[in-house]
């Protein structure tokens, strides 16, 4: 194991993070406060609790999952489609590391932002609503599996993309819209029968039930089916990394 | 002197059915300067990908120091430094950053003041704090050598190094090359400009169509392939070659004051002192004399002419 190669492949894509910290961090924090603003304070004031919760309070775990998500993805994504781009792909290429190695630095360090922005987004929430979290244990593990897999999704993405648009492509025609309907920021149950049906198809749901569930102890889909969901995804991923790893794809010709 | 890269009956097939590499078999001593030779397209910057990994070969077995590139690849790949053709960095880090950076990549621990050192041998002293971008384009390319060196390997690969740059630097790259020599790094570069082969190699290999053609010390092959010329100036301009000197095969310049004469130095009797005493015997009148020999372009141009028909 070149550990040496790990730690300047993460130390390198973490820097970048610290390099456009204004792009990286202020912005998450600038858009969940608008959210806030706007579902919270403005449309919250409205709508009744949902199962118990304020409105307010509710969105926060769909907040942080929309935003982790997103930023998990194209933080991965532009990591490993970059040194594509601008040839930087050859060191990477011609060094003595292995892809586990090459995929441990950049999902390690993408999933590492989507955590730092997820806390961020956490303690800004604090400002705006009161919330307790009934099962931090939990949390923290929904949280850390969905960095992980949704980097390594981008990864995926990145390693996939031949261009920028490419790169775009996929989390903004399909995370976005399943992130945003997959129940982040309503319950399932406030939706007519055929669409809660409909709904159990989009993986995201699972994700930010349990989730949801981690703060108050409340779900839409039972607890353990959101375990076995965030499981397969990220084994699915996982697999996926192993095939691109064994046969080269996109990177080798 | 062991080979400290051997290449055997290398093939390399692109998906799209190229053959770029067509059975390359060449063993680099160690400590040498090996310049490939070859057209654009011959096929150098595939043998040079394959080397060090960045393209897999379809057939074939190349070793460094003994060690597989395939099953062995950690050894191997951390005894090769690679300076592509393309300037290809990444614009915002810095420029010790860079290179610590690929420092860590091939595996070695951390050692600032090596990398300093690294830096400070290319001249790159007082840019280590600078972002890449800010540099010219003669610096990047130092850079890029800098990345290469600083996990000190014993094999540099340079593909191109000297592609589209102005003379001045041309020489600086020169300088930097011989310098490595002396502290015992082998260099493999690629090249299409033939005065760079004949300035720094001490073998030459002359590559194309995905084929070594000849692998050979330089000296060796300018004085077997090289033909000599020797020009007679003459005092007094001729209309034609005299009928008595029709055996030489004389080129007349166009003013008619010189005649060329072209031999082989490789010949038991070269026929200069016939030539000259025929000159004589014809009524001509010598001024000077001067022989030169052919260059490493022609024999290059001959080789590879040859190849094609």
């Amino acid at each position: 194991m070149n550990l040496q190669a790990v730690r300047v492949i993460y130390k390198s894509e973490m820097s970048r993070f610290f390099r456009t910290i204004a792009q990286s961090f202020i912005s998450p924090v600038l858009s969940t406060s608008l959210y806030f603003i706007v579902f919270g304070s403005a449309i919250g004031s409205r709508i009744q609790e949902v199962e118990g919760v304020s409105y307010g309070a509710f969105i926060v775990p769909g907040l942080i999952m929309l935003t982790v998500m997103t930023q998990a993805t194209s933080n991965a994504s532009f990591g490993i489609y970059f040194p594509k781009f601008i040839g930087t792909i050859y060191e990477l290429l011609s060094a003595p590391i292995n892809f586990l190695e090459i995929v441990i630095g950049y999902v390690g360090a993408a999933a590492t932002k989507a955590f730092i922005i997820g806390m961020v987004i956490l303690t800004t929430s604090f400002f705006f609503v009161d919330i307790t979290i009934q099962n931090p244990f939990a949390m923290f593990a929904f949280l850390t599996l969905t960095c992980l897999s949704f980097a390594l999704l981008g990864f995926i993405l990145g390693i996939w993309a031949g261009n920028f648009e490419q790169l775009q492509l996929v989390p903004l025609l399909v995370v976005t819209p399943l992130v945003f309907l997959g129940g982040s920021f309503y319950s399932i149950s406030m939706l007519p029968p055929f669409w809660q049906t409909v709904t159990l198809f989009n993986p995201v749901v699972y994700l930010v039930s349990g989730f949801r569930w981690s703060f108050f102890g409340t779900a839409d889909v039972p607890i353990a089916m959101s375990l076995g969901a965030i499981t397969l995804f990220t084994a699915l991923c996982l697999a996926f990394v192993w095939w691109i790893f064994k046969t080269g794809w996109k990177i080798r010709s | 002197m062991a080979a400290i890269v051997s290449v055997k009956d290398v093939t390399k097939v692109y998906d799209g059915g190229f053959q770029a590499l067509k059975g390359v078999n060449l063993d680099i001593e160690e400590g040498e300067i090996i310049a490939l030779l070859g057209p654009n397209g011959a096929g150098k910057t595939t043998l040079i990908s394959t080397i060090c990994g960045i393209t897999t070969m379809t057939s074939g077995t190349i070793t460094v120091a003994g060690h597989d590139i395939q099953k062995d690849y950690r050894v191997a790949r951390q005894m090769i430094g690679l300076v592509p053709q393309e300037i290809n960095l990444e614009p915002f880090e810095k420029v010790i950053d860079t290179v610590s950076f690929s420092r860590g990549l091939f595996g070695k621990k951390k050692n600032r003041s090596l990398v300093e050192n690294v830096l400070k041998t290319l001249s790159l002293g007082d840019k280590m704090e600078n972002r890449v971008m800010m540099l010219s384009g003669g610096m990047k390319r130092r850079v890029l050598i800098a990345k290469a060196l600083s996990h000190e390997p014993r094999v540099l690969f340079l593909d191109e190094p000297t592609a589209g740059v102005d003379v001045e630097l041309r020489k600086d790259m020169w300088d930097i090359v011989a310098e490595l020599k002396k502290q015992g790094v082998t260099i493999i570069l690629t090249t299409h400009y033939i005065e760079e082969a004949e300035a720094i190699a001490d073998r030459i290999g002359v590559i194309n169509n995905g084929e070594i053609l000849l692998v050979e010390d330089k000296d060796t092959l300018m004085a077997r392939m090289g033909k000599k010329h020797l020009t007679v100036e003459l005092a007094d301009p001729v209309g034609d070659v005299p009928a008595a000197l029709a055996a030489y095969d004389l080129e007349r310049s166009e003013d008619g004051m010189s005649l060329r004469y072209t031999y082989d130095t490789k010949a038991d009797r070269t026929g200069i002192t016939a030539l000259l005493a025929d000159i004589a015997k014809a009524g001509l009148t010598l001024r000077d004399v001067k022989t030169d020999q052919s260059s490493l372009e022609e024999i290059f141009v001959g080789l590879v002419q040859g190849d094609a028909a």
